[in-house]
């Protein structure tokens, strides 16, 4: 019989959500832990939950208080949240065009500087990593990366800024991310894809999953006016590497 | 169909729901009215569901005119004046705008939002269930931004039912009520007292997304910086310069600052309806006590037709609303600020 994991924390989000924590680091097993709760709630609803959300250390679980109480779903949840892990599935692989450094990563150059190498060594490094869809939040469609090269770890932007372009893909202290919209962001600009992870009116309209898996490649500037183009039209752009 | 036009409107008003809801996990915003009770107020009064679409207004002024035949409306939430053409209309009552007739709304006395319900609700492509705007996302109808002069609203003709009024329970007075958590162990006893024991007012840069709280700052145990997790209306984060933020409707679905304490449901609209300046306090209650209040605030929404009644009884004194409602106005409170902060993934 395998044995059970020890029980995550249940912390109250006021009365109508409860923080299902199992990390209070960034922790690849402890994000597995919450994905596969994740899963679980969703296998096997527990009536009175009305929304998920998955994060690098924990599961934020919505539900509403006229259905199920505190207490009660709590006693629901721990035996779920304390299961061995299920063996792991295939995640599903993307590989997302980046085009580096100019107009489209104008951090690029600093953070070269910064490590004391050159802007083509730190696009190697970026694109040799492999990453994982940690969590996606902030804004739609924005994807945590786990996974980032420890040599590419550096503190944010002392300022950060209030605006940064759609597509941008940035590193920030452990993370990498993908950026769909437009927003205020204190990590470092490397590049940007014309990748939309999220777009409205396309079929899907998220593409990127917590658990995915993520490799990056480089592009030409002008590849990168063509793809945009395409993804605008609704075009995917992201390969999907299918195994 | 009939048409309400936007003959003026100031800035912070849009078209709001009760929010977009099972896409929290794609970062999906929820969004929706600030203060969900007036919202259904406002809908129960003119037939409509109670979280249906209507104009959330900040506190500044509008006028609304109504195009190709009657629209049967009603106005609930911030103190303010209202009249067509020159004739007082109370809040908390339908009325009908006759073609080409104007309403018109004054400042918010005290108070910072109102809902203008339309009988049939406002038309619009639903996304997640959702017209609400959020502007950020580039989401909401009919419009994806805050309503302007000149914009048109689709709506149902008026039905000609009876003008209705309805009786809400007197506003709850006191602290706003909170849950402290999820991450109150970020703060020792000394801060967490001095959250719960000081006066509080709203900073004028606030907005929909969140609101900033003056008062004295408040010391982390361990640093400012948590991992990034998700976040819920009216979590209270407080980010590396001790300023508190209470997080509003079009707060990020995650944060990296730790949470000291959230508002309850019962609450979140209050606070929502506090106007910049006004002084308060925040109140810390059990679990048991804030699941109780949040029942009861599902339970009075679900009751809300049951407190109707006729209008003909309403005596309309308008010097007795200026009055009843002198706490202050609340000018550029919800002005968009400076979000560097709160912003920041």
């Amino acid at each position: 019989m395998a044995a059970t994991l020890p029980p995550p924390r249940l912390l109250p989000s006021g009365d109508s959500a409860v923080t299902v924590e199992f990390s209070r680091t960034i922790d690849d097993d402890a994000n597995q832990r919450v994905l596969a709760l994740d899963k679980a709630l969703a296998a096997a609803p527990i009536d009175g939950i009305t929304e998920t959300v998955p994060t690098y250390r924990s599961l934020l679980v919505h539900y509403d208080p006229g259905k199920i109480g505190f207490d009660a779903l709590g006693a629901k949840i721990l035996p779920i949240a304390s299961q061995p892990l299920p063996p792991a599935t295939k995640a599903r692989r993307w590989r997302i065009p980046v085009a580096y450094g100019g107009e489209h990563g104008i951090d690029l150059e600093d953070v070269a500087k910064a490590l004391n190498t050159t802007p083509d060594d730190i696009v190697a490094r970026h694109v040799a990593g492999d990453y994982k869809v940690a969590m996606i939040g902030f804004t739609p469609g924005w994807s945590y990366l786990s996974g980032l090269d420890k040599s590419l770890q550096m503190s944010r932007r002392q300022n950060p800024r209030l605006l940064t372009p759609a597509g941008t893909i940035s590193i920030g202290g452990i993370q990498a991310g993908i950026q769909c919209l437009a927003a205020p962001s204190g990590w470092h600009l490397l590049g940007r894809t014309p990748v939309r992870t999220y777009q409205l009116h396309r079929n899907p309209t998220f593409l990127t999953e917590p658990g995915d898996r993520v490799t990056f490649f480089a592009i030409d500037h002008k590849t990168f006016e063509e793809q945009d183009r395409a993804a605008e039209a609704g075009e995917i752009i992201a390969e999907q590497v299918v195994a | 169909m009939s048409r309400l036009v936007v003959a003026s409107i100031g800035p912070a008003s849009s078209v709001q729901d009760g929010g977009r809801h099972g896409a929290q996990r794609y970062g999906l915003t929820v969004s929706g009215a600030m203060d969900r009770l007036s919202l259904a107020a406002a809908n129960t009064l003119v037939g409509n569901e109670p979280l249906a679409a209507a104009v959330e207004i900040g506190p500044f002024g509008a006028t609304f005119t109504a195009r190709d035949g009657a629209v049967r409306v009603a106005i609930a939430g911030a103190p303010r004046n209202a009249d067509i053409a020159g004739r007082p209309v109370a809040l908390d009552t339908s009325v009908t705008l006759k073609d080409g007739e104007t309403l018109t709304l004054g400042f918010a006395r005290g108070g910072a939002f109102s809902y203008l319900a339309i009988e049939g609700a406002i038309k619009g492509e639903l996304v997640f269930g959702s017209l609400a705007v959020n502007a950020r996302a580039g989401l909401g109808s009919p419009y994806p931004r805050p309503l302007q002069a000149g914009d048109e609203l689709t709506v149902d003709a008026a039905s000609g039912a009876a003008e209705l009024r309805i009786e809400l329970p007197k506003p709850a007075s006191g602290p706003i009520r909170v849950l402290l958590g999820p991450q109150d162990d970020e703060f020792d006893d000394a801060n967490k007292a001095l959250f719960l024991d000081s006066e509080w007012k709203i900073s004028a840069t606030s907005d929909r997304m969140g609101y900033r709280l003056e008062g004295p700052a408040i010391k982390h145990l361990h640093g400012h910086n948590i991992v990034s997790d998700g976040t819920v209306n009216g979590s209270i984060q407080v980010p590396g310069n001790g300023t508190p933020i209470a997080l509003m409707m079009d707060r990020g679905t995650s944060g990296g600052y730790p949470k000291i304490a959230t508002v309850i449901t019962a609450d979140v609209g209050r606070l929502a309806q506090t106007s910049a300046g006004t002084a308060f306090r925040f109140k810390a209650v059990t679990m048991a006590e804030a699941q109780d209040e949040a029942r009861k605030f599902q339970e009075l929404i679900r009751t809300l037709p049951d407190r109707l009644r006729s209008s003909d009884t309403v005596e309309l004194n308008i010097e007795a609303l200026s009055d009843a409602n002198v706490a202050g106005y609340a000018v550029s409170a919800m002005d968009a600020g400076t979000w560097q902060v709160a912003a920041e993934p």
